[in-house]
């Protein structure tokens, strides 16, 4: 499916997405209250049919936290990006591993260095720094004089 | 010629000329001891050495060649570096069963070098149950590898001990009614009278069908008993990390590991013994002459040579096939070794009552 | 730290397989709950090799970057290479001389192979098979040293650069792969008698870890695993870069989801990379190793994404680009991070046998998970 009519399918599940067409692929910007509801009809339209979830990371941006969920289809070879804009104070949203199972040690990765909770995880802990770090590393305030060099 | 029978007759009767015969008795208690010892330690430098340089050249590689020539003192220095390792004991262990098991598989090995005919009256002790002493005490060593595993205190050591003592007990089965289809035919359990039995002929092509494949069972079965591989799962590197012994360093580990190596070399004596004629030449029936000319090689050389032989061919083996999982390997003697050798003793009775024999 | 509990209270023992252990390819910690010797869970426990890549590629500059991710799956360090220097000609939109890019498929398929034999050697040294681990390094050995005259270097040859490759090839380059190809052909087929057709090894490896193709989809594998269940998922047939598209090649699929059909997925890929080095070997096109570019690259403000294939499976580079000299955040999507969810799913009511040979089908390279 081309760009123009994955924006009016999914206009039709979910009319506030706004959309972005500047880049490689269609970036749809979603409110994270709605995120998980419209993640579910994602996988199961029979249209979209985004069984591949093929990254799921964060970035930083300075005033706020922006999940990215890059999303791919098996037979329809089309891809999409999913953009979620978080509270940096108190970055909370759906997880998505129950139908997405990849998604189970990304959303693990986020959590450990970004600080975002992914609510109903089953196995929210650290996944690659040991159990007593404090911070969150790739957050762009993170500082860590021991550590890290400054050029 | 040449003849290792000739050393001893003259020994004792030097022994016996000089001294009281209690005292000569001693003595000959003593030498045999130190002869037996000195077997051992050159059996395992030879035989790991042997192992290292097979393995090399099937993986076209050189293998040892720097100390000595073709490297033979290499071993020699691993013992030496073995000896002045620090052994430590795990805190966990229970220090008195953790350091009694590798003497309990060395003892083992050593206590079966004795009924095995080396040459012609070269025997320590040919005792009438030659062939059923071998047999048992060798279930001994089971008991030592246990002790090994157990007394570690780590899981890893506790998975490889059960799993060599289930395939231990297993296999000693097949081996066990491989042996009996050849002791049908000699109708004898001790040593002596099973070689004299092959003085026309060897036991493997008098027998025929029947004993080669009691040949071919008993081979298998000595594979696995030794914890060989593609047996070696008790010890399986990439699984286990060396199994019921990681936790040995030192000469505690050299002890299981020239066990192991002396083990080898028994299983293929045994082999020898029974199937090809121990020390006997090879005789063909009765070509006088023929045998006559092989009487000339001396029957230490006859011995050396099959025993030799068929440590090569257990060696080939480990640097050929990969390992059978443990289910596979328990399913492969229950289900097919076990069911063929009792067929097979059947057939080897029903060959020797009828005279179907050469 | 985590607790060491010896066992649960069902008593199931628990047991930890590495860090240090020779069947994990790399620092991989693996903690299994064991019932005898049914596997009830594994749990992994990584970060043993984190080294902060994407964090310090941040204060890196767009050409500095690049050799940064040699070192995370370094069996297929020019692949890596490969799809960092594709994103970046993304942003800039440069051209790469046809020259460059024949270069860089050849040598990515050379890499491939070589990342090949070695989970090919490995593999059967886990299940106990000692003797093709100096077979296929014999081969891997002829590939450095093809590499090394070119690139300079054995393992992670930074050769890459935006705008095509760092240095033109070696005089000797194409006498040494013709002769190469000649030799492998013999060799694969030898690796075949030796192993595939073993009642032994067939016998370890068929109905071992099988992977239904939903479940393929779901956790995101990539690469061999997918395709040995029946995942259509080879990067250079769904997004051909460079001239992949230009080249003939098989995808190669196969349908059993077992080790036995990963294992026969990366033989025969190995015979599909032999194919398309054949084709392009002989009609390298002269010209320019490498585009003009400034010497300070600067991405303009955006997402770029690129999909590359490696020996592992797909790897994702998404830079996110604010206009600066250093990339504002780069997240490397590697194909052992997804392929390594689905072994607690594949694992469960296995034994510890058909354990070690599915994580050797796996084909895990750690630094790749951990970055």
């Amino acid at each position: 499916m081309t760009n123009e009519e994955i924006k009016i399918k999914i206009t039709e599940l979910l009319s506030a997405a706004i959309f972005d067409e500047s880049g490689e692929w269609l970036n749809i910007f979603i409110e994270s209250s709605e995120f998980r509801a419209f993640a579910q009809q994602l996988r199961s339209d029979k249209d979209i049919n985004a069984d591949y979830l093929f990254c799921l990371t964060c970035v930083d941006n300075k005033t706020h936290l922006t999940m990215v969920y890059h999303f791919s289809s098996t037979i329809y070879r089309h891809c999409f990006v999913v953009k979620v804009k978080l509270d940096r104070n108190n970055p909370e949203i759906e997880t998505i591993c129950d139908i997405w199972r990849g998604a189970e040690l990304f959303e693990r990765e986020v959590y450990e260095m970004f600080g975002v909770i992914f609510l109903n995880h089953p196995d929210l802990r650290k996944l690659i720094l040991p159990d007593d770090w404090k911070g969150y590393p790739l957050r762009k305030d993170y500082e860590d004089p021991i550590n890290m060099i400054k050029l | 010629m040449f003849s290792l029978e000739g050393i001893t007759n003259f020994i004792h009767e030097w022994l016996n000329g000089h001294l009281p015969a209690t005292f000569a008795l001693l003595i000959e208690f003593v030498l045999v001891g130190v002869a037996a010892i000195g077997l051992f330690a050159v059996l395992g430098l030879g035989l790991v050495w042997m192992e290292r340089k097979v393995a090399a050249l099937m993986q076209i590689r050189m293998g040892p060649n720097r100390l000595g020539p073709k490297g033979i003192f290499q071993t020699s220095a691993d013992t030496v570096k073995l000896i002045m390792k620090e052994a430590l004991t795990p805190e966990n262990a229970d220090k008195l069963l953790f350091n009694l098991a590798p003497f309990i598989v060395i003892i083992v090995a050593m206590l079966i070098l004795v009924p095995i005919a080396f040459a012609k009256s070269f025997q320590i002790w040919d005792i009438n149950i030659g062939v059923l002493y071998v047999t048992s005490v060798s279930s001994l060593s089971v008991i030592g590898v246990l002790m090994a595993g157990w007394s570690s205190g780590n899981k890893y050591s506790l998975l490889g001990a059960m799993r060599s003592g289930a395939q231990i007990v297993s296999y000693e089965l097949s081996a066990g009614l491989s042996i009996i289809s050849i002791i049908v035919l000699t109708g004898s359990l001790k040593i002596s009278d099973i070689i004299a039995s092959q003085e026309n002929g060897w036991w493997i092509f008098k027998g025929h069908i029947p004993a080669i494949i009691a040949f071919v069972i008993f081979i298998v079965a000595a594979t696995a008993e030794t914890n060989r591989a593609p047996f070696d799962l008790a010890e399986a590197e990439s699984e286990l990390t060396a199994g019921f012994h990681t936790e040995y360093g030192g000469m505690k580990f050299a002890l299981f590991f020239l066990s192991e190596y002396i083990n080898i070399f028994i299983v293929c004596a045994i082999c020898a013994t029974l199937f090809l004629g121990g020390w006997m030449p090879f005789h063909i029936g009765n070509w006088a002459a023929f045998n006559h000319i092989m009487d000339y090689i001396p029957s230490s050389f006859w011995f050396f040579g099959k025993t030799v032989f068929l440590i090569f061919v257990i060696m080939w083996f480990r640097w050929t096939f990969p390992r059978l999982r443990v289910d596979q390997l328990l399913n492969l003697e229950w289900k097919y070794l076990l069911p063929i050798s009792m067929v097979n003793l059947l057939l080897m009775t029903l060959v020797a009552i009828m005279g179907w024999h050469f | 730290m985590f607790e060491e509990i010896g066992t649960t209270p069902e008593g199931d023992l628990i047991i930890n397989v590495g860090p240090q252990h020779p069947a994990t390819h790399g620092v991989l910690h693996l903690v299994l709950t064991l019932n005898g010797e049914i596997i009830k869970k594994v749990e992994p426990h990584l970060g043993y090799i984190h080294r902060s890549i994407e964090k310090m590629c941040e204060s890196l500059s767009y050409r500095q970057f690049i050799y940064v991710t040699s070192r995370m799956d370094y069996l297929s360090a020019h692949i890596n290479n490969h799809a960092c220097a594709l994103v970046v000609e993304k942003g800039l939109k440069v051209d790469v001389p046809l020259r460059a890019q024949y270069i860089r498929v050849i040598m990515d398929e050379l890499t491939r192979i070589a990342s090949h034999e070695l989970w090919w050697s490995a593999m059967s040294m886990d299940l106990g098979a000692f003797t093709p681990y100096f077979l296929a390094f014999r081969e891997r050995e002829k590939i450095n040293e093809i590499m090394e005259e070119t690139c300079g270097a054995r393992l992670t040859m930074n050769y890459m650069v935006p705008g095509g490759v760092m240095a033109d090839l070696h005089p000797d380059f194409q006498k040494k792969v013709k002769a190469f190809i000649v030799d492998f052909k013999k060799t694969l087929h030898e690796y075949d008698e030796l192993i595939t057709g073993n009642a032994i090894f067939q016998n370890r490896m068929k109905g071992v870890g099988y992977i239904s193709k939903e479940d393929a989809i779901s956790y995101g594998c990539t690469g061999p695993v997918a395709r040995a269940s029946g995942v259509k998922s080879d990067m250079r047939k769904i997004a051909p870069y460079d001239i992949y598209d230009k080249v003939e090649f098989d995808e190669i699929l196969e349908t059993g989801g077992d080790c036995f059909a990963r294992y026969q997925v990366r033989i025969k890929e190995m015979s599909q990379s032999i194919r398309i080095i054949e084709q392009l070997i002989d009609n390298i096109p002269e010209g320019d190793f490498q585009a003009k570019t400034k010497a300070v690259l600067k991405l303009p403000k955006g997402d770029f994404y690129q999909r590359v294939e490696t020996a592992r499976g797909e790897l994702g580079v998404y830079i996110a680009s604010e206009g600066a000299a250093q990339p504002y955040r780069i997240k490397f999507r590697s194909p052992g991070f997804s392929n390594m969810c689905i072994l607690d799913h594949m694992c469960r009511g296995s034994k510890i046998g058909d354990f070690i040979a599915a994580m050797g089908t796996l084909d895990l390279v750690i630094p790749d998970i951990d970055r």
